[in-house]
C-alpha cells in the first residue's frame, strides 16, 4: 500500500479568492479523504439581530454576501413580511424577480469564468467576466450598485424602474443572449473541456439527495429541486422549471448552469413583457412578532433565514441556512478519487461561497 | 498619471479575503477582466506571498485570520505596501459589531492604502493601487543602508539555498 501523505490546500491559495482550509490525504496522487475546516471568515452576522433594527437588518443581511447579495436582502424581507403579514405590491414582486434574475446571471457568469480559470483555459475566464461586466451595467444603472444593490427593503423596493429602461433592457436582451449561447457552446460541447470535466467528481442521485445537496449540485445529479418552483415573489405568475442533468460529474453541475444562464434570461425577459403598474412599496408600520422560515433559491441553491420576533424593533433570533454549509458533505464525497490536479475543479464544481457558509 | 510616467516594473499583487462579504473580492477579480485589464500595466494577481509587491486585503481581522495575515505580510519581501479595500478593512465597517470581527486590517498589520467604498468600486481599487506604486518606489528609494544590505543578504542566502 503506498504511503498516505497529508497536502493542506488553503486557507490563501490560488485558485479561491475565498479563504477554505482542506486537508486532502493522499496515496501517491490520488485523493483518499479530504477534511475541510472553515471559520476564517466567520464574522457572527446572526447575533447582530439583536442590534440592529429589523428595518436595517437588510443591509446586513446583504452584506452576508457580496454575490448573493440581493436574493439574501430579498429573502429575509420575504420572512419579516410574512411575520407582520405585508403584502407586497405586485411591480415590487417583479422588479424583484428581475433583480434576483440579474444577480443569478452574474453569479452563474462568474462562475463560468472562474470554473474555466480552475481547468486554466484563461480565454474563457476572461469571455465570461466580460459578458458579465454588461449584467453588473444593468445593474447599475437600475440600482446604482453594481455587486451590493441595496434595493430590497421590508415592504417593497426602494427604486422602480421607468419604461424607458425596461424597454431598452428588453431590446438588449437578444443580442445578450446570442453571446451567452456562444459562451455556452464552448462550456458544453468543447472536446477539451468535456475530456477534463467528465466523469470527474461524481455524485449519485440518491447520496445528493442523502447528502442534503443543494441548488446545482443536486440538480447536477439529477435531484429536481428549486426552490422557485414554489413560487415567491414573481416566480408563481411567470412560471418556472427547473434545470436538470443526470449524470452528476462536474460537467453536468457545469451544464446545469449554463442552462440555467438561459432560463434567467428568458425569466427577464417575461418579467419585463408583463411588468404591472402600480406602486412599488407599502408603508410599514408595527414590529414583527411571531416566527417564520424563509426560503428563496439563490445562484447555489436554497437558502433558509429563519426569523423570530418578540414585538420588539430587534429580532430575538435569525438563523441562517446558507447552500454552500449543504454542499460540504457531497463535495467530501466528491473529491476521494480524484487525482490532486483536479481538486480545484471539483471544489470549484459546488460554487464555493465562504463568506455565506461562515457568515 | 504621474506615477504610471515613472513606472519602471511590474507589481505584483496578493490578494487575501480576511472576512469580508466578497464584494470587494469580485470587485478586485474585475479589475483584471477585459474592461479594467491592469494586467496591461503589469500587475498580475498572484498566489505566492514571495512573489508579491502589494499585499490587497479585504475585510476584517477575526479571532482565527488574524494569524494568517501576519503570517502572509512577513512573508512578503520588502519593500512591500499593504493596501485595505473596502471599509470593512478600514475599521471593520457594517460588521464592526459583530463579536467575532476584532476591526481593521491596521489592527495586525501596518496599512499604506485605504480604499473606501461598500463595496469598493475597480475604479477605486485600480486608484489605490495606484498609489500603493508610488509608495512603493518611495520605499524602495528609502531602503538605503541596514536594510537594503539586509535584504541584500537574504537574497544571496536565498540564491545560495536553491544552488
Amino acid at each position: 500500500m503506498p504511503e498516505r501523505i497529508i497536502v493542506p490546500f488553503g486557507p490563501q491559495h490560488p485558485v479561491l479568492p475565498e479563504p477554505i482550509h482542506v486537508d486532502l490525504v493522499l496515496e501517491d496522487e490520488k485523493v483518499v479523504e479530504a477534511i475541510p475546516s472553515i471559520g476564517y471568515i466567520h464574522r457572527g452576522l446572526e447575533q447582530l439581530v439583536q442590534k440592529r433594527e429589523y428595518t436595517e437588518y437588510v443591509y446586513v443581511a446583504e452584506r452576508i454576501c457580496g454575490i448573493c447579495s440581493f436574493i439574501h436582502a430579498l429573502c429575509y424581507s420575504q420572512g419579516i413580511e410574512h411575520i407582520m403579514k405585508i403584502e407586497v405590491p405586485d411591480r415590487a414582486r417583479y422588479l424583484r424577480t428581475i433583480w434576483s434574475e440579474c444577480s443569478r446571471l452574474h453569479s452563474h457568469l462568474l462562475w463560468l469564468g472562474l470554473f474555466a480559470d480552475s481547468m486554466g483555459f484563461e480565454n474563457l475566464f476572461m469571455r465570461s467576466w466580460q459578458l458579465r461586466e454588461s449584467v453588473l451595467d444593468v445593474l447599475e444603472d437600475t440600482t446604482g450598485g453594481r455587486v451590493i444593490q441595496g434595493t430590497c427593503k421590508v415592504g417593497g423596493v426602494r427604486r422602480d424602474i421607468g419604461q424607458e429602461k425596461l424597454d431598452e433592457m428588453h431590446r438588449e436582451l437578444d443580442p445578450f443572449e446570442q453571446k451567452c449561447r456562444d459562451l455556452g457552446d464552448v462550456f458544453l460541447n468543447d472536446e477539451t473541456v468535456k475530456y477534463r470535466l467528465r466523469g470527474l467528481g461524481v455524485i449519485t442521485k440518491d447520496e445528493a439527495y442523502a447528502l442534503g445537496a443543494a441548488g446545482p449540485t443536486a440538480r447536477g445529479s439529477g435531484v429536481a429541486m428549486d426552490h422557485r418552483e414554489t413560487g415567491y415573489a414573481a416566480y408563481g405568475d411567470l412560471g418556472f422549471k427547473p434545470v436538470v442533468e443526470t449524470a452528476g460529474d462536474c460537467y453536468a453541475r457545469c451544464a446545469v448552469r449554463v442552462k440555467e444562464v438561459y432560463a434567467s434570461i428568458d425569466i427577464i425577459r417575461r418579467a419585463i413583457e408583463e411588468m404591472p403598474e402600480g406602486p412599488i412599496d407599502v408603508k410599514v408600520k408595527g414590529t414583527p412578532d411571531g416566527e417564520y422560515f424563509s426560503r428563496a433559491e439563490q445562484p447555489r441553491g436554497e437558502v433558509v433565514h429563519y426569523l423570530r420576533g418578540d414585538g420588539s424593533k430587534h429580532l430575538a433570533r435569525a438563523r441562517i441556512r446558507t447552500p454552500t454549509l449543504a454542499n460540504i458533505p457531497p463535495l467530501v464525497k466528491m473529491l476521494p478519487g480524484a487525482q490532486l490536479a483536479d481538486v480545484p475543479v471539483v471544489v470549484l464544481s459546488i460554487d464555493p461561497c465562504i463568506s455565506c457558509t461562515e457568515r | 498619471m504621474s506615477t504610471m510616467a515613472f513606472l519602471k516594473r511590474s507589481p505584483w499583487i496578493l490578494h487575501y479575503d480576511a472576512s469580508s462579504c466578497n464584494g470587494c473580492d469580485i470587485e478586485v477579480l474585475a479589475c483584471l477582466t477585459p474592461l479594467y485589464d491592469v494586467e496591461r500595466f503589469g500587475i498580475i494577481n498572484t498566489g505566492n506571498p514571495k512573489h508579491a509587491d502589494i499585499l490587497l486585503i479585504t475585510g476584517g481581522i477575526n479571532a482565527q485570520n488574524r494569524e494568517v495575515v501576519e503570517n502572509i505580510y512577513e512573508q512578503i519581501p520588502e519593500p512591500k505596501v499593504v493596501i485595505a479595500v473596502g471599509v470593512c478593512a478600514a475599521t471593520g465597517g457594517v460588521f464592526r459589531e459583530c463579536y467575532n470581527i476584532v476591526g481593521g486590517i491596521d489592527k495586525v498589520i501596518p496599512v499604506d492604502v485605504y480604499v473606501p467604498g461598500c463595496a469598493a468600486r475597480p475604479e477605486q481599487i485600480i486608484d489605490g493601487v495606484v498609489t500603493a506604486l508610488s509608495i512603493l518606489e518611495e520605499k524602495r528609494g528609502k531602503m538605503t543602508g541596514a536594510a537594503r544590505t539586509k535584504e541584500e543578504a537574504r537574497h544571496a542566502e536565498q540564491a545560495g539555498e536553491s544552488t
